[in-house]
């Protein structure tokens, strides 16, 4: 039995055991600590997310890689730290390409699970889009390398019965990955194969014929915390004040599939209560093509694939007060961004130049000085004018969207529910 | 997870690839199979390692392989005029080789050459000064089959500043086993109580008191210890290190024999950067002269006699290696990852044994306390760093190469012997330290102020400083051995961010910005290549606020839109161009 020892955590003494890891000690403490790569029963601790550093005695660490001893004093929780742990998960996401609707982990995905956890909604940093393989070769896995987060847990543990290693690391640098070994992978036994499956944090390694999908309610990170709840009934529209002007509200869908204007009418029947209190410019809603006025809110939904976008999103900018971002597309690309890791000129030509219905015709990319042109690749919109807001989501929930908006044009104080910002 | 004493002992792994290498040119999938089998891996973990160097090939690097270097001083010195010659000579193109396999033209990070550049490597031999007309001349003799080593250029000392007799501690006379004699009066403690009077700190960078270190790994319980001498000197436009293991190899030897001494250890390496593999030959031959006098192996004279051996094994061209632990990783046959800092090298280093790692110009330094003795070398310097530093300096000045100075010496003096002139900055360290400026606040190189690792790469007026970070930011970028986060993800961030103002599309956030990813990088990374990666960045931005005031202007630096609308509808409009006329294909 190890000896029982005293440490401060966040200026409180607590026991812990001396030689323990200090992850452990510190949620044996009841303190959140986050992390992605730690697993208690790797040694050495693999310290490769780095999402859970703290200060030890003054000095930044990753808590997983240090371990319990007498009188240390561990600080987890200042504005910096929890602000460089946030920074962590966002360059996770930024470096990857994590298109969570399409990714069969999401609800028990870790990395989807702490963005939420700490607050992720935009990532300060510009998304990388580096192509990255979805390995189809290995016989009983698929590894899709554009949501591996090399953790390394998979490389660690992951052995055949012979000892031999099926996971390593291969290349160096920006270019490093998790690769995989044909021969080894086929000798796993079913079980290994479904634990190393298990033990990604992400959806990075699949195995043929199961699924990792669970029922929604049944998933990991669908157990609601008290006062996690979404609220129910009718939202609530303010009255409007007897003589005061109508805010003046313009949206517009740029590369984006209207989801988020359909969730904005998914206010229902409150919409004709809305209308007493709003007008509404340029939008899709009223079909004003042009700005006749200025506005107070701009709500753009979808980013930025070609030309006109860009000059929509620009005249959006010089006409409103107030920008807002409003769903994935706007914020960093969304779906459409899928394309950014092929060269345009590949895109194009697979859509007009390898169609099979036509013999020895003429290979016509569609230009013309009525038609948009595309861009190298989509952007999201704060890459191309200064935006106020963004409401995350895919497509955010209704409610989300008008307490944004009652916020924003009438100062009505809001709270959001976890559950309205969930979109897994 | 199997303990590691179970796993097959592959120290000689990197070895054995090298012998592949240079033998079919390749490491081809028939090579890894073999390894795989003879190591008991798998071969993804083979695959691992091979990739993770940056010198051996998964595809024919042509008989002869060109390295080029892509340091900053090198493009300063003319290098891409370079590189067009060699496509244009060996009909190779840059990354590739030529449809013959005769020639592979390849880029590499600096090859400690930066006093003579422009400069690469052929076949591993040294090329200097490279002019387009030498490089057509060169390539020209290949072909006719005149050996590789025939042409290599010899490589001067270049030493430009030496202390007087008095004060000299490094570049002064040396006649071999001078320094051991006082081995044969000493006890292991009293060259331990003499080293820590001396207050020597190690030159790698980190400056840790050397007796000190070497104290630690003597008190450690246990027989077995090692002396580990880092001869990666990796870091950008750094050489001195290159100089001693040439022309003073002796001395290093010697100090390496000290530590041995002093902590027990019986067995040593010189890990020797790819980069430097023509400087093998010389090196083992220094060695198997140590041994013929019976300095180095079973009764090396002392006042206690004791065993030693050195052996010399190769990188294979990583920087990263550079770190201790990741070096230690790299001679056990792995990935040369930096470990977890769970415990420090003299406690737990090569193969978990109680380890003394020191850099080239330590060992050196430390074998001459013992000649001249702590008290004169203690003499020297300043209160905080005693002795001398060794300098590299190259880039835009009159004459590059090796100074000796005292700790304390002022950088405008060491800018005036160098004859510099226009200076515009001065980076300290390489990429990793300070790009400052020279005239502002009169630095001198001292623990509190320059506490330089040796580096000192000057620019003139005509230099562009963000084209210079951009490429300091895309060689972390490559070197970083990507296991953790920031420093794997962040170097890439940070190249597109500098890419953005080099496009003239910075504003005042993008400053602000790059202080806040600098802290998280700094707090996070987990060995120094991450959080010293965006210093010259954060002090360059510091020194020459004018400089970058156009580059963060709060309406955007070309203008008022941040966004370049032109160029990012340029490819559709090539696609289209490129396009018309032609047919379609299934």
């Amino acid at each position: 039995m190890a000896k029982a020892v005293s440490i401060q955590i966040d200026g409180i003494e607590v026991q812990a055991e001396e030689g323990q890891n200090l992850v452990d000690a510190i949620r044996g403490a009841g303190v959140f600590i986050p992390s992605l790569c730690y697993y208690e029963h790797i040694q050495p601790p693999l310290g490769t997310c780095r999402v859970c550093t703290v200060l030890v005695n003054g000095k930044p660490t990753a808590s997983c890689t240090a371990t319990v001893r007498p009188g240390m004093k561990v600080v987890t929780q200042t504005k910096e730290l929890e602000d460089v742990r946030k920074g962590m998960v966002e360059m996770l996401f930024a470096e990857g390409n994590h298109f969570c609707p399409a990714c069969e982990k999401s609800g028990d995905c870790d990395l989807q699970g702490l963005g939420y956890r700490l607050g992720v909604t935009a990532t300060r940093f510009p998304h990388l889009f580096v192509n990255r393989l979805i390995d189809y070769r290995p016989e009983r896995m698929v590894i899709d390398h554009n949501r591996c987060i090399r953790c390394r847990r998979c490389v660690e543990e992951v052995r055949t019965d012979a000892g031999k290693a099926v996971f390593s690391f291969v290349n160096r640098g920006k270019d490093t990955e998790v690769a995989i070994d044909y021969k080894a992978e086929t000798e796993l036994t079913e079980a290994q194969a479904l634990q190393a499956m298990h033990l990604c944090p992400v959806g990075a390694i699949l195995v043929r014929g199961k699924s990792l999908a669970r029922p929604v309610g049944e998933r990991k990170y669908d157990q609601t915390e008290q006062g996690w709840e979404k609220e129910e009934g009718a939202i609530e529209v303010p009255t409007p004040k007897p003589g005061a002007p109508k805010k003046v509200v313009a949206t517009t869908s740029l590369a984006g599939c209207f989801g988020c204007h359909m969730s904005l009418l998914d206010i229902d029947e409150e919409l004709l209560d809305v209308v007493e209190l709003v007008d509404f410019n340029k939008s899709p809603l009223t079909d004003i093509k042009e700005f006749s006025r200025r506005c107070d809110v701009g709500i753009i939904e979808g980013g930025c694939c070609n030309s006109e976008n860009v000059e929509v999103l620009r005249a959006f900018r010089e006409h409103c007060d107030m920008l807002i971002g409003v769903g994935e597309c706007a914020i960093w690309g969304g779906l459409p961004a899928m394309r950014n890791f092929i060269p345009i000129e590949e895109c194009l030509l697979e859509a007009y130049g390898r169609t099979t219905e036509l013999e020895d015709s003429k290979v016509v990319i569609p230009k013309h000085e009525d038609l948009p042109e595309l861009l190298d690749r989509v952007y999201g919109c704060q890459e191309i004018v200064r935006m106020d807001y963004f409401i995350p989501g895919c497509p955010p929930d209704a409610r989300h969207i008008w307490k944004v908006l009652k916020h924003a044009l009438f100062g009505q104080p809001y709270a959001l529910t976890h559950e309205e910002f969930k979109y897994d | 997870m199997k303990p590691a004493t179970d796993l097959p002992d592959r120290r000689t792994l990197l070895n054995d690839l090298w012998a592949i290498q240079l033998e079919k040119r390749h490491i081809s999938d028939q090579g890894i199979k073999t390894l795989a089998a003879r190591y008991q891996l798998s071969e993804v973990e083979i695959e691992g390692v091979v990739s993770f160097y940056h010198f051996f090939h998964r595809q024919p690097a042509g008989q002869y392989t060109i390295y080029v270097n892509n340091s900053v001083t090198a493009m300063h010195s003319g290098m891409p005029a370079i590189i067009s010659a060699f496509e244009e000579a060996t009909g190779a193109r840059i990354g590739q080789t030529d449809p013959t396999g005769t020639f592979g033209l390849y880029e590499t990070s600096c090859i400690g050459l930066s006093d003579l550049e422009p400069a690469c490597l052929i076949n591993f031999q040294p090329f200097t000064h490279l002019t387009p007309q030498k490089v057509k001349a060169l390539v020209w003799q290949l072909r006719r089959g005149v050996p590789v080593e025939q042409l290599a250029n010899p490589i001067p000392q270049h030493l430009r500043y030496q202390l007087p007799p008095d004060r000299a501690v490094l570049l002064r006379p040396f006649v071999p086993g001078e320094t051991l004699k006082p081995l044969l009066q000493l006890d292991p403690e009293e060259v331990l109580s003499t080293l820590e009077a001396s207050g020597l700190r190690g030159m790698g960078g980190a400056f840790f008191p050397v007796g000190k270190k070497w104290r630690l790994c003597r008190e450690q319980p246990g027989n077995e210890k090692y002396i580990l001498c880092n001869a990666d000197e990796g870091e950008p436009g750094t050489f001195k290190d290159r100089m001693l293991l040439q022309y003073l190899p002796g001395l290093v030897i010697e100090g390496m024999i000290h530590a041995a001494y002093a902590t027990g250890a019986a067995e040593g390496w010189i890990y020797l950067r790819a980069e430097y593999r023509w400087l093998l030959p010389e090196l083992e031959a220094a060695v198997a002269a140590y041994y013929d006098r019976g300095w180095l192996g079973a009764q090396i004279p002392a006042k206690s006699p004791f065993r030693f051996d050195i052996h010399i094994p190769l990188g294979a061209g990583a920087y990263v290696c550079g770190e201790e632990t990741a070096m230690m990783n790299s001679l056990e046959g792995l990935r040369g990852e930096p470990r977890v800092r769970t415990y420090f090298p003299v406690e737990r280093g090569y193969r978990q044994k109680p380890t003394v790692v020191n850099n080239v110009e330590t060992f050196a330094a430390a074998a001459r306390v013992l000649e001249i003795g702590a008290e004169r070398f203690a003499a020297l310097g300043t209160p905080q760093m005693k002795g001398t530093r060794l300098l590299s300096i190259a880039g835009d000045c009159e004459r590059p190469g090796v100074y000796e100075i005292e700790w304390g010496t002022r950088l405008a003096e060491v800018l005036d012997w160098a004859v510099a002139k226009s200076t515009l900055a001065v980076q300290i360290s390489g990429p990793s330290g300070q790009c400052i400026d020279p005239n502002y606040g009169d630095p001198c190189f001292d623990w509190d102020d320059l506490r330089c690792g040796g580096a000192v790469t000057i620019f003139n007026t005509q230099r562009d400083l963000l084209q210079i970070l951009r490429n300091f930011s895309s060689f972390f970028a490559e070197e970083s051995c990507g296991v953790c986060t920031p420093c794997r993800a962040g170097n890439f961030i940070f190249t597109r961010k500098l890419d953005k103002l080099a496009k003239g599309l910075g504003r005042a956030d993008d400053y602000v910005e790059i202080q806040n990813w600098s802290n998280i990088m700094r707090q996070t990374s987990r060995c120094g290549l991450g959080r010293a990666a965006t210093h010259a960045l954060l002090t360059a931005m510091e020194h020459f606020p004018g400089y970058f005031s156009w580059y963060f202007s709060p309406n955007g630096a070309a203008g008022a839109q941040p966004f370049d609308l032109e160029a990012a509808v340029s490819d559709y409009r090539e696609t289209v161009n490129k396009t018309l006329g032609t047919t379609k294909t299934n």
